[in-house]
C-alpha cells in the first residue's frame, strides 16, 4: 500500500480515500473500492449528474459525487441513513414515472435500476403510478426500444455522440413530458444510423434498448447483480466497459 | 441534396428569417420564433427542413422545439391566447374570463377550434401582475382583462381582424411606480454612465464597483464585482456580457418597468461591465412575454450606436468595442438560471449545465460570459457616476443600494415601490393600502411566505432576501389554494434534467390536488413535507430546490388551510372508483348495483 | 400497563385479486416449515380454509394481485376493514404486475378485441354476476392503506417465510439480497 498523504486525499465516511487530480469523488472512490449508488453514470462516458443517486454531502452541501471534483481535504458522507433513505425515494420515483415491469423485462437481473432498489430494500414504489403510454419501437432489426422503461440517464445519448460520432438519440420535451427520441425523418429507430456494433446499442442500464433475438441467453439467477449485490460489485462498476463486439456474435457462441 | 420538403409558400417565408441568421444553428431558438410567427407552428416536416438547411441532426431541432412552452409543433390557430395564470391573475377573476372566452369561441382549453382559427390556454406569470388579469394573444400582451374586453377580443377573432388593427388600448401596459427612490427618481442622461466610467478607467471602476458592495438583484445575490474580476481573469478569447431579462419569477415585473422606461441605464450597464471586463458582445436575454417590448428596445439600441455608446471605440477609447443583440425567449422559467439561460442563447434547450465550471470561466460558446439581472446592470450607472462610497452608505451593510419591489395582490396601490435595503415588511404594506395582509410571498412561487407575525421583518439578504416579488394575500384568501398554484407552476416549468424535480414536482401537484378533491388525509400531509425532503437538497438548480417551499411554508404557518380539506378516514383514493368503472358500464350497458362502486364508509 | 403479551395465535386471512395465485403456490412452497406456522397462526378467509368471509377481525390479511374489477375492490375492502396489518404481496398487488401492462390501452378497446366474434362483430357479456372491469389495473396501496409490502413475482417461500416469521416475532420485516427480487 502507497501511503495516502493529505494532499491527495479526502474523506468518505471517515475513512481516507487517495486520488488523482482531475478524478471526481465519484471515480476516485470506486477505485478505492467504496461504493456510491449511480445509475447515469458510466466510467466510458462524461459524467452527466442528472439521476442524483450519487448526491453525498461534501463539507456539509449537497452534490453530485459524478459530476463534482474530488478535492484535498474534503469530507464526504456517503453511506448514512438520511443519504440512502432520500436515494430510494428517487429510486421510488424512477419506478412510478415509467412502466417498470420486472417479471417480463429480458434485463431482469442486469438492470441497474432493479440492483439499486434491491441493495436500498426498495420494497415498494411508493407513489401513485403514473402508467404512461410510451411506444415500443421494434423497427430496427436488432435492437429493440421500448422507452416505457426509460429512465432518462441519456447514456445512450452520450454513448452516440461521444463515442459513435452519430447522435442517434436525444432527449426532448420538458418536464414530466421528457423523453428521448430517435434520430431518423420518421422518428423511429429502423430509420435511424444505429447499428447493433454502436456501442449506443448496448449501454443502457435498463431494458430500453436491448438487443434483438438473444432473449434469456444467460438464465435468470445467473445474472450480473444474482451473484451479489451492486454494492458489493465496486470493480466491476469502476472497470466495466460497453460491449464492443456485438452482445448478439458473442452469446451465439 | 435536401431530402425533405416544404411548400414554396412556407419556404419563401422561411428563408429571409435563415438568411438574417446566416443559417446558424446556435441561433435556433431565435429561428424558431421567428418561424412561428410566420408560420403559427412548426410542424415535424417544417422541423426537418430546417435541420437540413441548419446542418443539425432533426432530432435536435425537435429536442428545441418540444421545450419551449411557446413553439407549437401543431396548429393552435392564428390566433392563440394564453391567459396568465399567476395566484394574483386568479385572485382578479382569471378563470370565470377564461370560461367566459372559452363558451363565446366554442373551444376546449388548448384544443384549436375545428376552423383551425384560435385556441386558448393558459400559460405561467406573464409579468403583468400590477395590471391582471393579462393575456398573451401570439406573445402580445393585453392587460386589464373584463367580461366586456372578452367579448370584443372574441368579435376581433371571430372577424379575423389582423391583431395589428386591434384597439390600441388594448396594449398599454402602465409603468405604475409608485415609490421611486434614487433609481427610479433620477433622470437618465444618456451616455453620463458610460463616460463617467470611461474617466475612472477599467481598474478604476471595478475598484468602485468592489467599494460598492452592490450584490445581484436575481435573488441569489452573488457580489457583482467578484463575478466580473472573475470574468476579467479568465482565460479565453472572446468575452460575452449577458441581461438576465428572463424575469420569469411568479410576481415579478420590475424588470419591464425598467426595460420600457430606463433601458439607457441597462444598456449602459452592460457597457460598462463591457469595458470593465473587456467585452465584445453583449446579450439581452428577453423573456418571450415581453415581445412587445422588441421593437423600441431595437430602437434604442440603434439610437445609442448612432450616438457612440455602442460599436467601435467607444467614447474614443480604442478597443472598447461593443454591441448588444437582442434574444427572445419562448416560455421557459428555467431559463432565468444563468446556465439554462446560456443554453437558450446557444440555441439549445434551456436545461442548467453541471457547474463548476460556472460562467465567468465557461460560459456562452465556452468564454468567460458575465450574466447579471437586469436591475442589477442599471445600478451600475449610478455607481459610474457617483462612486462605490456613495452606494455603499445607502442600504444596509451587507445589503447596499435600494431595491425595486413588484408589489401585487391585495393592496390599493399595486405597482414598484423602491427602498433602501432594509425596509420592512409592514413598511412596504402600509405604503401601498394593504390593510388586511394575513400572508405575504416574497421573492416568488421560489422564495418565502411571510404570515403576520413576520411583518416585522426586513428587506435585506441577511433577512429576508427577495428577487423583487412581493405578493399580498388578504384574509379572504386561501392560501392552500396559493401553494396549489405554485406548484402547478413548478410542475409545469420542471425542465426534465434531474430525477428529483423533473418526479418530484409532479408529485407534489398531484397531492395537492388530493388534498384539493378532499381526497387527503394525514398520509398526505406526510407526503408533501417527504417529497420536500428530496427535492430541496437533492435538485440539479434552484428550481428543483424552491420548488416545495411554498408548500411547506403553508403547511407550517396556515395548516388549518390544509387541515380542513382533509378526511377523517385513514386513506382516500386519489380518483373516484365509481368513475373508474364507467367505460365497463358503457361497454356491458350495466346499471344495476354490482355496476357500480360507492366511496368506503 | 406493562403486562407482558399473551401468547396466542395470529390470525391471518389471505385472498387473491386479480393474480395468477402464484403467490398462494409459493407460500405453499415453504413446505414442512407449514406446520410450523400452522402453531402460530390460524387462516381465517382464505383460498387454503375456503372461508369465504372473514369470521372475526384478523391479525394479517396477505393480498395477492392488483385491482382489476368491483369485485377485487370489495374483497380488498373487506380485508382492509378486518386486519389490523394488510401485506401487499407479490408483484401484482404492488405495482400492479403483468396486468397492469394493459393501463396505457382504453379498456373499452380491449373488451371489443377480447369478445370479437369471428364474424367481426362483439359480444361484450353483460351478466350481473360477473365483476365489471376498471380502468385500469391498480396496485392495492392505491385502493386502501397498505402497511407491508413483499415483492416478487412470486416472492419464494424461503422469502415469504422469512417475512412472516419476521412478522410473528415482532421485527420489521427485513427483505435483501438474495431474498429480495421483483421478477
Amino acid at each position: 500500500m502507497s501511503d495516502i498523504s493529505s494532499a491527495n486525499s479526502f474523506s468518505i465516511d471517515g475513512q481516507r480515500i487517495a486520488f488523482t487530480p482531475g478524478q471526481t469523488i465519484l471515480e476516485a472512490a470506486l477505485a478505492a473500492g467504496v461504493y456510491i449508488p449511480h445509475l447515469c453514470h458510466h466510467p466510458e462516458l462524461t459524467p452527466h449528474g442528472s439521476c442524483k443517486l450519487c448526491t453525498v454531502v461534501v463539507n456539509g452541501r449537497n452534490g453530485s459525487a459524478c459530476t463534482q471534483k474530488a478535492m484535498p481535504g474534503i469530507e464526504v458522507e456517503n453511506n448514512s441513513p438520511a443519504l440512502n433513505d432520500r436515494r430510494r425515494v428517487l429510486l421510488q420515483m424512477l419506478f412510478v414515472e415509467g412502466n417498470h415491469f420486472c417479471p417480463g423485462c429480458e434485463k431482469s437481473g442486469n438492470c441497474q435500476l432493479q440492483a439499486l432498489a434491491y441493495d436500498l430494500e426498495m420494497l415498494t414504489p411508493h407513489f401513485r403510478h403514473a402508467f404512461p403510454a410510451r411506444p415500443v419501437d421494434t423497427t430496427h432489426p436488432d435492437v429493440w426500444l421500448d422507452l416505457n422503461r426509460c429512465v432518462m440517464c441519456e447514456l445512450c445519448v452520450r454513448a452516440s455522440r461521444d463515442l459513435d460520432g452519430k447522435s442517434v438519440f436525444m432527449l426532448a420535451g420538458r418536464g414530466a413530458e421528457s423523453r428521448i427520441v430517435v434520430n431518423s425523418p420518421s422518428g423511429l429507430l429502423g430509420d435511424s444510423e444505429l447499428s447493433i456494433d454502436d456501442r449506443a446499442a448496448h449501454v443502457c442500464p435498463v431494458g430500453a434498448i436491448l438487443p434483438k433475438r438473444v432473449g434469456y441467453a444467460v438464465p435468470i439467477g445467473q445474472r450480473q447483480f444474482d451473484a451479489a449485490p451492486i454494492s458489493r460489485q465496486v470493480d466491476y462498476l469502476a472497470r466495466r466497459h460497453i460491449p464492443i463486439v456485438p452482445v448478439t456474435e458473442e452469446l451465439v457462441k | 441534396m435536401p431530402t425533405v420538403f416544404v411548400s414554396t409558400e412556407l419556404a419563401n417565408l422561411i428563408e429571409p428569417i435563415l438568411l438574417r441568421h446566416r443559417a446558424r444553428p446556435d441561433r435556433l431558438v431565435q429561428i424558431l420564433r421567428e418561424v412561428q410567427e410566420v408560420a403559427d407552428f412548426i410542424s415535424d416536416e417544417t422541423a426537418a427542413w430546417l435541420a437540413e438547411r441548419l446542418r443539425i441532426s432533426y432530432a435536435q431541432v425537435k429536442s428545441t422545439r418540444d421545450f419551449y412552452a411557446f413553439f407549437y409543433r401543431e396548429n393552435r390557430g392564428r390566433y392563440r391566447i394564453l391567459f396568465s395564470d399567476n395566484i394574483t391573475d386568479r385572485m382578479a377573476g382569471n378563470q370565470a374570463l377564461f370560461e367566459h372566452m372559452l363558451k363565446r369561441l366554442r373551444l376546449e382549453p388548448g384544443k384549436v377550434s375545428d376552423d383551425g382559427l384560435v385556441s386558448v390556454d393558459y400559460t405561467s406569470c406573464t409579468g403583468m401582475c400590477d395590471q391582471g388579469p393579462a393575456i398573451l394573444v401570439n406573445n402580445r400582451t393585453i392587460t386589464r382583462m373584463t367580461p366586456r374586453r372578452v367579448d370584443e377580443i372574441c368579435d376581433l377573432v371571430r372577424g379575423k381582424v389582423p391583431l395589428s388593427q386591434w384597439p390600441a388600448e388594448f396594449f398599454v401596459v402602465e409603468d405604475n411606480i409608485h415609490r421611486a427612490d434614487m433609481l427610479l427618481g433620477t433622470p437618465h442622461e444618456p451616455g453620463k454612465a458610460v463616460h463617467a466610467a470611461i474617466a475612472r478607467g477599467r481598474d478604476g471602476m471595478l475598484g468602485e464597483m468592489k467599494l460598492s458592495n452592490l450584490r445581484g438583484r436575481g435573488g441569489a445575490g452573488f457580489t457583482t464585482a467578484v463575478k466580473w474580476d472573475a470574468c476579467r481573469n479568465a482565460n479565453g478569447d472572446t468575452r460575452y456580457i449577458v441581461c438576465n431579462a428572463d424575469e420569469g419569477e411568479p410576481g415579478t415585473f420590475k424588470d419591464r418597468v425598467l426595460l420600457q422606461s430606463y433601458a439607457g441605464r441597462v444598456f449602459e450597464g452592460m457597457a460598462i461591465a463591457a469595458y470593465v471586463v473587456g467585452a465584445s458582445q453583449g446579450f439581452l436575454y428577453l423573456r418571450g412575454e415581453y415581445l412587445y417590448l422588441l421593437p423600441q428596445l431595437e430602437a434604442y439600441l440603434a439610437g445609442m450606436r448612432s450616438a457612440g455608446l455602442l460599436g467601435r471605440s467607444i467614447g474614443g477609447v480604442a478597443g472598447f468595442d461593443f454591441d448588444i443583440e437582442i434574444h427572445l425567449g419562448a416560455g421557459a422559467y428555467v431559463c432565468g438560471e444563468e446556465t439554462a439561460l446560456i443554453e437558450s442563447l446557444e440555441g439549445k434547450a434551456g436545461r442548467p449545465r453541471v457547474r463548476p465550471p460556472f460562467p465567468v470561466t465557461s460560459g456562452y460558446m465556452g468564454q468567460p460570459t458575465v450574466v447579471n439581472n437586469v436591475e442589477t446592470l442599471s445600478k451600475v450607472t449610478e455607481i459610474a457616476i457617483h462612486g462605490g462610497a456613495w452606494y455603499e452608505a445607502i442600504g444596509t451593510k451587507q445589503s447596499t443600494g435600494t431595491k425595486i419591489l413588484s408589489v401585487s395582490g391585495d393592496c390599493e396601490r399595486p405597482g414598484l415601490y423602491e427602498y433602501a435595503f432594509g425596509v420592512r415588511i409592514a413598511q412596504v404594506l402600509e405604503d401601498c393600502g394593504a390593510q388586511e395582509a394575513i400572508a405575504v410571498q416574497i421573492s416568488g412561487a421560489s422564495g418565502v411566505c411571510l404570515s403576520e407575525r413576520e411583518f416585522g421583518r426586513r428587506i435585506a439578504f441577511e433577512d429576508v432576501p427577495t428577487a423583487g416579488s412581493f405578493m399580498i394575500f388578504g384574509k379572504q384568501r386561501d392560501m392552500f389554494e396559493v401553494a396549489r398554484n405554485f406548484s402547478h407552476f413548478f410542475a409545469h416549468e420542471s425542465c426534465g434534467f434531474c430525477t428529483p424535480c423533473r418526479v418530484g414536482t409532479s408529485l407534489l401537484k398531484n397531492i395537492m390536488d388530493k388534498i384539493a378533491d378532499g381526497r387527503g388525509t394525514q398520509y398526505e400531509m406526510n407526503e408533501l413535507l417527504r417529497l420536500q425532503q428530496v427535492l430541496k437538497p437533492g435538485s440539479h438548480c434552484g428550481l428543483g430546490q424552491t420548488a416545495g417551499n411554498a408548500v411547506a411554508d403553508t403547511v407550517q404557518k396556515f395548516r388549518p388551510a390544509y387541515e380542513r380539506r382533509l378526511a377523517e378516514t385513514d386513506f382516500v383514493p386519489a380518483f373516484d372508483l365509481d368513475a373508474a368503472l364507467a367505460r365497463a358500464r358503457e361497454l356491458t350497458g350495466r346499471d344495476d348495483a354490482a355496476a357500480h362502486l360507492g366511496e368506503e364508509a | 400497563m406493562n403486562a407482558p403479551l399473551t401468547p396466542r395465535k395470529l390470525r391471518v386471512a389471505t385472498a387473491s385479486l386479480s393474480g395468477c395465485f402464484g403467490c398462494h403456490m409459493s407460500f405453499l412452497d415453504i413446505d414442512e416449515r407449514l406446520l410450523e406456522l400452522a402453531a402460530l397462526v390460524d387462516f381465517d378467509r382464505s383460498p387454503i380454509t375456503d372461508i369465504k368471509h372473514c369470521s372475526q377481525r384478523c391479525d394479517v390479511a396477505l393480498v395477492e394481485g392488483g385491482v382489476c374489477n368491483a369485485e377485487n375492490v370489495h374483497v380488498l375492502r373487506e380485508l382492509r376493514a378486518n386486519s389490523k396489518m394488510v401485506v401487499a404481496l407479490g408483484a401484482c398487488a404492488v405495482n400492479g404486475g403483468l396486468p397492469a401492462q394493459r393501463n396505457h390501452l382504453d379498456v373499452g378497446q380491449c373488451l371489443q378485441q377480447v369478445y370479437r366474434t369471428p364474424d367481426g362483430s362483439t359480444a361484450i357479456p353483460n351478466d350481473p354476476e360477473l365483476p365489471l372491469l376498471l380502468d385500469k389495473v391498480y396496485p392495492i396501496n392505491e385502493i386502501v392503506r397498505v402497511d407491508y409490502f413483499l415483492p416478487g413475482c412470486p416472492p419464494s417461500g424461503d422469502t415469504i417465510w422469512k417475512f412472516m416469521t419476521d412478522l410473528l416475532t415482532g421485527r420489521t420485516p427485513r427483505i435483501e439480497h438474495p431474498l429480495l427480487k421483483f421478477d
